[in-house]
């Protein structure tokens, strides 16, 4: 069930985050993930940020011990990959506003990539602390999107967070759909400012999760499972779960409010 | 039309389909979904006293279409955190089955009564997961540690009390027989199968804690031949786990002597959808086989009994 890869490429993004590559054939769409084994250490799910052909990649945020280890791994350290699962980002929409926040572009550039490749207007704002952690941003720009920046520190773009950008975009311009992952607070500011504009939302939703099968409920989210009902969900569906922005589990299974560790 | 409503001991059942303890049990949500989806019962995750993050990952190896090994851990937040997740499932109406684990007779006595308080239909005992060091098999894979606990738990409760049993032992009977002397109003059989995985490339077993419990299709022979002998061996009703994902699996253990039976793999990727599946099938099936009842089926392959 599990294939054995050799890591082929570690490429630091921001100087929180870095990329792994490895090869695995298996067709995987924007939005899905995978869950990789780190043998001796864990095993995690991560969205794809890298699906093209047989050199698939992760992009991997510092937090927690875990990764941080993952974070030192070199090229031809051998990791286990299962999947991929979940759901996908539809790719129909002509006009997408992506909206990420730290580390959640590494799910949203795949799709914003395939979406351009198809011709659509792809805009992007893009959120970090600061400059140097706007992940992906030359990646954005590359795919010919419109890229508008905030950092909580003002060293680039507006001073302020990626979701007042979001509402100055979604209030000025027409899009058919929006593309959000990051913290869920702030992925639930996108999806009332969408929904306050009638534009679709569509949130990429993180959850731990142990079998990734739908079956151990360590990822159940309201009435869902993140790893067979998601990871991408629509924003009604999260709107209106008491848990959406306000509260995750713990491995124990015990709810957890965001913000508290 | 077949009647499908079941009775295991005081237990009334609408059908004889439960959800097994570890599946969709982590949330009272959940529980209640699985109800809506057409589960007879719902049993809860394993509850012990204190929230148990369980192992870290891999905690699952999937084999293709017919074997699942996990190494979980028993992750659960807890008797003090769980209640409000099955009042939750209650509050939709489903009839809920409270699953507890302990190291000994008194912590099983004690988390029973505690989850008899959320207004649970019966208690289940989990004396059988294999891999959960000083739990599961180490507790009650002894007939004379089985009676203890059941008799210490049914002393603490008033709701029937289930002791299920584990396959990793000679025989599971004998562990039964032990759990009916003592007080125990049914007994499940079986809990996952003790194996192992390893991965030829990296040297070393795929799950993070080695050892797992084999669940899914694979077992079924297993699960079918314990309820088999157990039906011959105790008089209180038997339920039966393992392998199940079709009616007709369902309904081989009926004919072994299982009055009830579990499902939990087989909710995989598919989800509780299965049980709609499940009680329409066996429904068909009875029918077709003339039975009128899903209670007229027990035991009906044993050869006539006394």
């Amino acid at each position: 069930m599990r294939s054995v890869v050799e890591l082929t490429e570690r490429v630091p993004e921001t100087p929180s985050t870095v990329t792994l590559r490895f090869a695995f054939a298996r067709d995987a769409a924007p939005g899905q993930f995978v869950m990789i084994w780190f043998p001796g250490d864990d095993e995690l799910p991560m969205s794809l940020s890298y699906l093209d052909g047989s050199s698939k990649g992760v992009t991997i945020k510092s937090m927690g011990d875990t990764s941080r280890n993952v974070q030192r791994l070199e090229v031809g350290a051998r990791v286990g990959i299962r999947g991929p699962y979940g759901n996908q980002f539809d790719l129909a929409p002509r006009r997408v506003l992506v909206v990420g926040g730290g580390s959640g572009s590494a799910v949203l550039a795949p799709a914003a990539e395939r979406a351009a490749a198809r011709g659509a207007k792809v805009t992007v704002a893009l959120g970090a602390t600061q400059a140097a952690e706007l992940l992906f941003r030359r990646r954005f720009e590359r795919m010919g999107a419109r890229v508008e920046v905030a950092t909580d520190d003002g060293s680039e773009g507006a001073r302020g967070f990626v979701t007042g950008v979001a509402d100055r975009l979604l209030a000025t311009e027409e899009f058919d759909a929006v593309w959000t992952c990051g913290p869920e607070v702030m992925m639930q500011k996108v999806a009332l400012a969408g929904r306050a504009r009638g534009v679709p939302v569509f949130c990429s939703v993180e959850r731990h999760m142990k079998c990734a099968l739908g079956m151990c409920d360590a990822c159940a989210l309201g009435p869902f499972h993140v790893c067979v009902d998601g990871p991408v969900f629509p924003a009604e569906r999260l709107l209106s779960l008491p848990e959406f922005a306000h509260s995750h589990r713990d491995p124990s299974g015990r709810r957890v409010p965001f913000g508290t560790r | 039309m077949a009647d499908l409503a079941v009775r295991v001991g005081g237990l009334a059942l609408r059908n004889p389909f439960l959800l097994a303890s570890g599946i969709w049990g982590e949330s009272g949500e959940s529980l209640a979904g699985a109800w809506d989806a057409g589960a007879g019962g719902v049993i809860t995750k394993s509850i012990g006293s204190r929230p148990r993050p369980g192992y870290p990952n891999p905690t699952i190896e999937e084999y293709s279409d017919w074997g699942l090994l996990n190494a979980m851990g028993l992750p659960n937040p807890g008797i003090e955190e769980y209640p409000r997740e099955v009042e939750a499932a209650r509050a939709r109406g489903a009839t809920v089955i409270g699953s507890v684990f302990g190291a000994d007779a008194e912590e099983f006595a004690t988390l029973a009564h505690r989850l008899e308080a959320t207004g649970v239909a019966a208690l289940e005992l989990n004396l059988s997961c294999p891999h959960a060091e000083g739990y599961g098999t180490e507790v009650g894979s002894d007939p004379a540690e089985v009676a203890e606990i059941v008799r210490a738990v049914v002393r603490s409760v008033r709701v029937p009390v289930i002791a299920k049993v584990t396959p990793n032992t000679p025989d599971p009977a004998a562990l039964a027989a032990a759990a009916e002397s003592a007080g125990a109003a049914a007994i499940s059989a079986i809990n996952t199968v003790r194996g192992l995985a390893i991965d030829t490339t990296l040297h070393r077993p795929v799950l993070a804690h080695g050892l797992g419990g084999l669940s899914g299709p694979a077992i079924k022979p297993v699960g079918l031949a314990c309820v088999w002998q157990i039906y011959d061996r105790v008089s209180v009703p038997v339920i039966g786990v393992g392998g199940i994902s079709t009616a007709e699996d369902a309904l081989e253990y009926l004919m072994a002597g299982a009055c009830a039976v579990e499902v939990g793999t087989a909710v995989t990727r598919g989800g509780v959808a299965v049980f709609g599946r499940l009680v329409e099938g066996l429904s068909r099936r009875l029918d077709e086989l003339g039975y009128a009842s899903a209670a007229a089926a027990v035991g009906v392959a044993h050869p006539p009994r006394r």
